[in-house]
């Protein structure tokens, strides 16, 4: 019996220790980029163009051109994620086609982002002639975030209970009033869950926003969606690779901001999903 | 007396799995059947046969005919039509995360109405006559989900009510709820057959007693036996029906 109650204290120890092990390098990123980036941030930093071959003045049109792209790319793929979502859910009958399309979705998640970029170049910016631009980076950045938000959504409704359904549909409501009216919003939070993860994602990657948006150096802020921007990870990316005699902490204050901004972003969007929550 | 439902050879198959076979029988107008039988008798798909909600699963497949009204609810009505003159009580009270008003709203909101008086007289009239008014009028307002479950399970009576069906079928509506609470539901079972007709699945066969002025007893996916309740449990003609009644199985 006693050693029963050992056992336990080390399989116990050892579970702790892998969820431990997890935390650790979450800490140690934020301890680094603030510990060497937060020298950096001033208003200056923030709000001003960047100077000097970047070497001095602000990083604000790479802050202004990833929020862009961020609102850009979710505004597309958020309604399109969740119709399709909705279709395959509450519509798609088990055939052939619903199974195409499913593998379909498993393989674009499987997708590395490098080909997205240049799956982004060849269709937005060179055959249906957006150029570099937001829009055609965004479009990228958008088609690689639907498989989350796919998926999330699809899961969100069907975790909600038939007995919703039914009794939406016991009440003379047709299929689209019950999903309008008595699916949808129990499934919202999950669905924002889906676009929370997208955010993070859509804000961070570098890859697809290489060929189709993103710009060395760009002093000025867009007018249009087809203007170029600059944007945070590509920034941070030339900054570190590109140009020699950067001060140290401009790289990590540009990673301190782009962490904050995402952290920003899905903070509100939890706020609003909370929200929706508490209206249950 | 007048059939107001006239079922006819219906056969439902689930898959494989066959769930009715061949049962014919009339529901008049204004009376309260009660519909008994072990699990897997089929009572609970027959009741779903009725407002078409068998409909949503995929493996369905039935024969036979429904009439309501002499009209074939399968052909010669919109099932969504249907289900508005053909109101449903499910065995678990399942309020909308919405305000007890809304709630009843929810179908005549739906079905297009807006008029908020006329809505508010929906509302009052539904609950008055689910006997839950006087509990809840002074919180019209306040969600749905903090009431008790008897209340809960009134209010979902009030919420179809708000339809105005012809008919409502009650699926074990009383089988998470307490003696008292169901007393309740029982008296306005009985208060609503007087303007309603009602079809009443149980399991508790002492409820059937009760309330049912017919009871047609099921026994794997058949129909044993249909007759007025004194006589089912009286002197029923089949010895099955005798011997589940007093408990030999089931």
């Amino acid at each position: 019996m006693k050693n029963e109650i050992v056992k336990e204290k080390i399989g116990f120890g050892v579970l702790l220790a892998a969820t431990l092990f997890i935390v650790i390098p979450v800490l140690l990123i934020i301890w680094l980029i603030i510990s060497k980036g937060w020298s950096a941030l001033s208003l200056e930093f923030l709000f001003t163009m960047p100077r000097n071959g970047m070497r001095a003045g602000g990083i604000f049109p790479a802050i202004v051109g990833t929020f862009y792209l961020v609102i850009t790319s979710i505004a597309f793929s958020l309604p399109i994620g969740v119709a399709a979502a909705i279709y395959l859910s509450e519509y798609a009958k088990d055939n052939l086609l619903t199974r195409i399309i499913n593998l379909a979705i498993i393989n674009l998640a499987g997708v590395s982002s490098v080909v997205f970029g240049l799956f982004g170049l060849s269709l937005f910016v060179v055959f249906l002639k957006f150029g570099v631009s937001i829009i055609s980076g965004a479009l990228t950045l958008g088609i690689m975030a639907l498989p989350v938000i796919i998926t999330t959504a699809r899961e969100a409704l069907r975790a909600v209970p038939k007995s919703y359904r039914e009794v939406s549909f016991s009440l003379g409501a047709s299929r689209w009033q019950t999903i309008r009216h008595s699916v949808l919003p129990h499934a919202l939070p999950g669905i924002l869950t889906g676009a929370i993860l997208s955010i993070g994602r859509v804000a961070g990657e570098t890859a697809p926003i290489l060929f189709t948006v993103a710009a060395f150096y760009l002093p000025q802020l867009p007018h249009s969606l087809r203007d170029q921007v600059m944007a945070l990870p590509y920034h941070l990316y030339i900054m570190t690779t590109q140009i020699p005699g950067i001060p140290e902490n401009y790289r990590y204050g540009t990673a301190l901001v782009l962490v904050g901004l995402v952290l920003i972003m899905n903070v509100t969007a939890v706020v609003i999903r909370s929200k929706f929550r508490k209206k249950k | 007396m007048i059939s107001k439902i006239k079922v006819r050879e219906l056969t439902i198959h689930f898959g494989k799995f066959r769930a009715l076979n061949n049962l014919s029988l009339d529901i008049h107008e204004n009376e309260i059947l009660s519909v008994i039988g072990p699990a897997n008798s089929g009572k609970t798909s027959f009741l779903r046969a009725l407002n078409r909600l068998n409909d949503f699963e995929p493996q369905m497949k039935m024969s036979g005919s429904i009439r309501l009204d002499d009209k074939d609810i399968q052909t010669d009505i919109e099932a969504e039509e249907l289900r508005k003159r053909v109101g449903m009580i499910f065995a678990l009270p399942i309020p909308l995360p919405l305000s007890i008003h809304d709630n009843i709203t929810y179908g005549p909101r739906l079905a297009g109405i807006h008029d908020k008086r006329r809505l508010d007289r929906i509302v009052e009239e539904s609950l008055k006559a689910a006997y839950l008014w006087d509990e809840v009028k002074e919180r019209l307002r306040s969600s749905a989900l903090k009431l008790s479950g008897g209340q809960q399970q009134r209010l979902c009576i009030a919420r179809t009510l708000a339809l105005k069906p012809e008919v409502i079928l009650f699926d074990e509506p009383c089988s998470g709820l307490d003696p008292i609470s169901t007393a309740k539901v029982e008296d306005s079972m009985m208060e609503l057959r007087k303007s309603h007709t009602i079809v009443l699945v149980t399991n508790n066969t002492k409820q059937a007693a009760r309330v049912g002025m017919r009871t047609a007893f099921f026994l794997t996916g058949e129909l044993v036996e249909i007759d007025s309740t004194d006589r089912i449990f009286t002197a029923p003609s089949d010895s099955r029906t005798n011997d589940y009644i007093i408990g030999r199985f089931g």
